[in-house]
């Protein structure tokens, strides 16, 4: 099984840490990893702000550098949706439809294609979980509360083989953050304050830690939990299930 | 105004933006229990699917059905290309009938319309006698929600509006003393009205009948009381059977508020003895959205709200944010289509979460359609130089990996060494309210590259 790692851009150049723990952690899962050099983005932020065919170039690139593989795996929820959805204004060669098939989201691809049953992992401390939302309704993560279908979440599956670590429930786990990429800046007031009340929901819920597949949500909240010197901890999955404390 | 204007205006009175937010997140838990204890809930909204889309496919067939079926019935007829038609006719109607005084019953179609004022140029008085509809008339503002048209306002400002308009007493904004002279006051527009209106929920092919679904009964006072009927639909309100009617039925009351099934459901089929019943039947670019393939889905909304109530945007920017007759969710994937540029902001009001498609009872792929709508806008309508240009830079750095690298060096050192009064100063609206990250001396990038050599070398 070749494993190929894809690092979106922003983490790649503001929260490499989160690369190096998803990194860490497939290779303490005994996976060959590999980290194609050269990567640079999915095309995401272009193609969400209507400039589609500015992208077009990126997707090739991207396909390019992942054609190898079989598996595709990133920690974020957002960019393998948009891969698996979007990635269909390109011509559909074998490399493109196998590119498209074959990426993954990290917590996914640990219990669904690695059939983890343990991870040597531990961090007490008690955990708020976002979901974010091209995860959760996108790649069908977990069941959300609009739809009536038997209740699963892989990031909370993942998480609970996390020794000490204690699950908040929180009011509205499924609402969006208000991140929703050039959002955050173009509905700069609402955008503001969906991700104040997200974090007012987990902190009113006792939530110490508040983690997500996706690092671009994370960005938004932290921001603001560090703009208002607010106690609260923000760390990407990854990081937690890479965690030994 | 545009969308994140009079967003950033709503948001102003962030105790306000709260109430709004809660009002609405209540109706869209009590759509949820109700939905929830539906065992088949989504097998339903399958079929509500299918009976729409079948139904659009064959949409010239059926009102074809519809309108023979309901002249059998001794109804008359009549077809709008669009609103001044549609004006015209229902105009023309009441001055045959010598019709001065009108009430009506909720109906978003005369709303997109603006048959009110058409009407009341030539003197004709037009009551709306939804409750909230009538709030809102009084108030001289459109609906801010196709279900809750007067959810953007509190029990006192509905008390003072009340002391102004219909001379009630200061009461503390006591709901029950307000909705009792309410209920006064429109009993007496019944009683007088020469004419009634009403919009249709559904029209039956194969009967000619149609239903109108309301909480407070005032289709049914306002159509058996006065001497003429006119009831006005879009050409999309057509289902084929009768026992098609059931799917609705149990969708819409679940979904628009939580209720099992509306409190009435309203069937009108033909005129009774001495009165007088018309059905005018609009398209107003129904038929231009049904041909355009990305869109056409659009077209199976029943108009419940759902998408509004659970959208976290509509919710925190209010209905009248949109400036458009049907704001949220699905009016940003309809109104672009009749006005580009008017509404050019509103399908980029949304962090495309996908929450409206997976509330719609027929199934309604809205947050796909906003993302469609903004490839075609950003082609079809002037943006923002510096939008364009960042745009095209993005996607030519994405395809040089070196390029990339220098880019992000430079934001890194940026980050890690330039004061934060000049990194959040006034260009950069992220940071009116939030940080931005610290700049990491390395990106994953170097730091993988450095571990592999020393992995190399040991």
């Amino acid at each position: 099984m070749k494993v190929g790692l894809f690092i979106p851009c922003y983490i790649n150049q503001l929260y490499p840490q989160v690369g190096q723990a998803t990194l860490e952690l497939l290779e303490k899962l005994n996976v060959e990893v590999v980290y194609p050099s050269g990567q640079t983005c999915c095309g995401q932020p272009m193609a969400n702000s209507g400039y589609e065919s500015e992208s077009i170039g990126t997707y090739h690139h991207f396909v390019n550098n992942f054609k190898d593989f079989d598996y595709i795996v990133t920690p974020s929820g957002s960019c393998a949706y948009h891969v698996k959805k979007h990635y269909d204004i390109i011509p559909q060669t074998d490399e493109v439809t196998g590119v498209r098939n074959n990426v993954y989201e990290l917590c996914d691809f640990l219990l669904n294609v690695l059939k983890i049953e343990d991870l040597d992992a531990s961090f007490p401390r008690k955990v708020g979980v976002h979901k974010s939302c091209h995860g959760l309704r996108g790649l069908r993560l977990g069941s959300c509360s609009e739809r009536v279908t038997p209740e699963y979440s892989y990031i909370e599956e993942v998480l609970k083989k996390v020794k000490g670590v204690e699950l908040m429930p929180v009011q509205r786990g499924d609402e969006c953050c208000g991140f929703g990429g050039t959002f955050a800046v173009a509905e700069e007031a609402v955008s503001v304050k969906m991700g104040k009340d997200k974090i007012k929901d987990h902190f009113e819920s006792g939530v110490e830690v508040i983690t997500a597949t996706d690092t671009s949500c994370l960005m938004h909240l932290e921001g603001l939990v560090n703009r208002n010197k607010q106690p609260l901890k923000i760390l990407h999955v990854a990081e937690i299930l890479n965690s030994n404390l | 105004m545009s969308h994140p204007k009079l967003a950033s205006i709503f948001n102003k009175d962030e105790k306000k933006v709260d109430w709004h937010d809660k009002a609405l997140w209540f109706v869209r838990h009590k759509r949820d229990k109700s939905v929830h204890s539906v065992k088949n809930w989504e097998e339903l909204r399958n079929l509500g699917q299918g009976i729409k889309a079948h139904m659009l496919s064959n949409l010239d067939i059926y009102l074809e059905e519809f309108e023979a079926n309901a002249n059998k019935n001794g109804v008359e007829v009549h077809w709008a290309a669009n609103a001044e038609e549609h004006n015209q006719i229902v105009h023309n109607i009441l001055k045959e009938n010598n019709a001065k005084k009108v009430v009506k019953s909720k109906s978003m179609l005369t709303e997109e319309c603006h048959l009110n004022p058409h009407l009341e140029a030539d003197g004709i008085e037009v009551i709306d006698t939804d409750l909230g509809e009538r709030i809102v008339q009084l108030a001289k503002e459109p609906p801010s929600h196709i279900v809750l048209p007067a959810i953007h306002k509190n029990k006192h400002e509905v008390d003072e509006l009340f002391q102004e308009h219909l001379g009630t007493e200061p009461c503390d904004g006591n709901p029950q003393y307000l909705t009792h002279e309410a209920r006064k006051h429109l009993r007496q527009k019944f009683i007088e009205a020469d004419a009634a209106i009403t919009g249709v929920n559904f029209a039956i092919a194969e009967t000619g009948g149609f239903v109108v679904c309301t909480n407070e009964g005032n289709a049914d006072m306002g159509a058996h009381l006065a001497p003429v009927h006119i009831a006005c639909m879009g050409v999309e309100k057509i289902i084929p059977k009768l026992e098609h009617l059931s799917v609705f039925l149990r969708l819409l009351g679940r979904s628009a508020t939580g209720q099992p099934i509306t409190t009435y459901s309203s069937h009108f089929k033909k005129p009774a003895n001495g009165k007088k019943m018309h059905i005018v039947i609009v398209d107003n670019g129904r038929s231009e959205q049904l041909s355009r393939p990305d869109f056409r889905a659009s077209l199976r909304c029943i108009r419940c709200g759902a998408c509004m109530n659970t959208c976290p945007i509509y919710r925190r920017s209010g209905g009248h944010s949109y400036d458009a007759t049907v704001p949220g969710p699905i009016g940003s994937i309809l109104s672009p289509g009749k006005d580009l540029k008017k509404h050019s902001t509103l399908p980029f009001a949304s962090t495309l979460c996908g929450s409206c498609s997976d509330v719609c009872p027929v199934k309604i792929d809205i947050h796909a359609q906003l993302y469609k709508w903004r490839q075609i806008i950003t082609k079809e309508t002037p943006q923002p130089f510096v939008k364009k240009k960042s745009m095209q830079i993005m996607g030519s750095v994405f395809t040089k990996p070196k390029q990339f690298e220098t880019v992000g060096k430079i934001a890194r050192w940026s980050l890690r060494n330039l004061p934060q009064s000049v990194i959040n100063s006034k260009p950069n609206v992220w940071g009116k309210e939030r940080d931005l990250p610290k700049g990491p001396k390395q990106s994953f990038d170097q730091w993988y590259n450095e571990r592999q050599k020393n992995k190399n070398n040991s």
